[in-house]
């Protein structure tokens, strides 16, 4: 565990345009913001997967690119100086004594906040599981969702299913790192990049991997660990393979990971919030933007922006309990960095 | 107002009449939801999420095909059938007239 904590007052879990604007409403009431997103970037959905779109609903602006609306917003944030643990997912939380919090990340960074706001839209990215007898208790024990250090799968006899992209890359890189390698792919033919197809074909051919096709997983099954991975051929006969890792890869699908297990009320994949203050039903913990449900939530960026002002003037209490909020205009006041 | 009817088969089996609109530009995932099937749509509409996953058991003829960035997704899914669809991507209109859904949408709460 990282020694030094991050102390912050307020920690953003997201780092998407409504928990970046959520640090300019706390910067206006003094309060500082560390923002940790599991994405690599700043931006969340609209930097990760249309930053090139035009959005037609935000206010004073007719027309806006996506990756635009997240730079101003960045712009618009500078001058409270926010900081970011990006590329990292949110674990744990552990409550201290005196009510705030204690954050540990995916790789150990620790961030200690006296108050939460996840502003994590539509959660993280995480792997889509086949349905498979027996799964969930081969998992760690030869079921690999992903293929994070190939020298795992030295010498060792791979399966590999799916069809897109990742299925065929990852079949071509292995085939010369495992003992043997097959994919198994539901249909006949390959969406994915026609190189990489022809490139499995090929290896197929010259009898370096093994291509099944028409065939659907059905079952795993073995001792300790992963030892046969079970399918149904094109003919629907049941056949079993060897194999000491099955590698599905079947894309990402958004869920709300650990958020989950947190004690929120969550609501369809949501975090149920109070309409007053955004809050959930844990105390300290706020809940903004596309992750949050109530009656008539709309997931609508400029929805996001307006719960995050009202969120920022209940969350000052636990950031100053003995000041008494007054409420300013930034026309009166101007905007005061930090 | 224009209506049309087709039938919804949810994940017991059990089918029902469902009516739209066909002039609010309403997508077959907005009408599941409003019509309180158990679709998530987490990613809201933009095929990403694949939540809307439907199979179009009949009427699937007069539809529009489906996008690239669409067969991706399913393409991508553990659990795929030739008539597979996602709702999101299929607007509201009369071709769907008369057709039956079945719901397939993974992690349904």
């Amino acid at each position: 565990m990282n020694p030094s904590p991050i102390h912050t007052d307020l920690c953003i879990i997201g780092a998407g345009p409504v928990g970046l604007f959520a640090v300019f409403e706390a910067g206006l009431l003094k309060m500082r913001c560390h923002l940790i997103d599991a994405l690599p970037q700043i931006g969340g959905q609209l930097s990760e997967i249309y930053p090139q779109k035009p959005i037609y609903d935000i206010p004073g602006y007719p027309e806006i690119k996506a990756q635009e609306l997240v730079d101003n917003l960045l712009e618009q944030a500078k001058p409270f100086n926010p900081t970011f643990t990006l590329g990292e997912r949110v674990d744990h939380l552990d409550r201290q004594e005196d009510g705030s919090f204690i954050l540990t990340t995916s790789d150990k960074t620790t961030v200690h906040a006296k108050v939460i706001i996840i502003a994590g839209g539509l959660g993280c990215f995480e792997p889509r599981k086949p349905v498979l007898i027996n799964l969930e208790a081969y998992e760690g024990k030869g079921i690999n969702y992903m293929v994070k250090n190939p020298e795992t799968f030295r010498d060792k006899k791979v399966v590999i299913a799916g069809g897109g992209d990742s299925a065929l890359d990852w079949t071509i890189f292995l085939a010369n790192v495992a003992e043997r390698v097959t994919l198994v792919h539901r249909n006949e033919t390959f969406r994915g990049a026609p190189d990489s197809a022809s490139k499995v074909f090929d290896l197929a051919q010259e009898g370096k991997i093994d291509l099944i096709l028409s065939a659907n997983l059905k079952a795993v099954s073995g001792e300790e660990r992963l030892q046969y991975v079970i399918l149904d051929d094109k003919d629907n006969k049941e056949m079993s393979i060897e194999a000491d890792y099955l590698i599905p890869l079947f894309g990402l699908s958004p869920k709300l990971g650990p958020i989950a297990d947190w004690g929120l009320s969550i609501d369809k994949n949501a975090i149920e919030v109070d309409t007053k203050d955004y809050s959930t039903g844990v105390e300290r913990i706020y809940a903004i933007g596309d992750i949050n449900t109530y009656p008539g939530k709309l997931k609508l960026i400029l929805c996001g922006f307006h719960e995050a002002a009202i969120m920022m003037h209940s969350a000052f209490k636990y950031v100053y309990p003995d000041q008494k909020l007054s409420f300013k205009y930034t026309t009166v006041n101007g905007v005061n960095a930090f | 107002m224009e209506l049309i009817k087709f039938i919804v088969e949810d994940q017991q089996g059990e089918r029902q009449e469902v009516e739209a609109p066909t002039d609010m530009g309403l997508s077959l995932m907005e009408i599941l939801k409003a019509s309180e099937y158990p679709v998530l749509a987490t990613c809201g509409g933009m095929a990403l999420c694949a939540t809307c996953h439907v199979e179009i058991v009949e009427g699937k003829a007069g539809l529009e095909k489906a996008t690239d960035v669409e067969l991706d997704q399913l393409e991508n899914l553990p659990e795929y059938f030739p008539s597979s669809r996602l709702a999101c991507q299929i607007r509201i209109g009369e071709q769907l007239e008369g057709a039956i859904v079945r719901l397939r949408g993974e992690d349904v709460v």
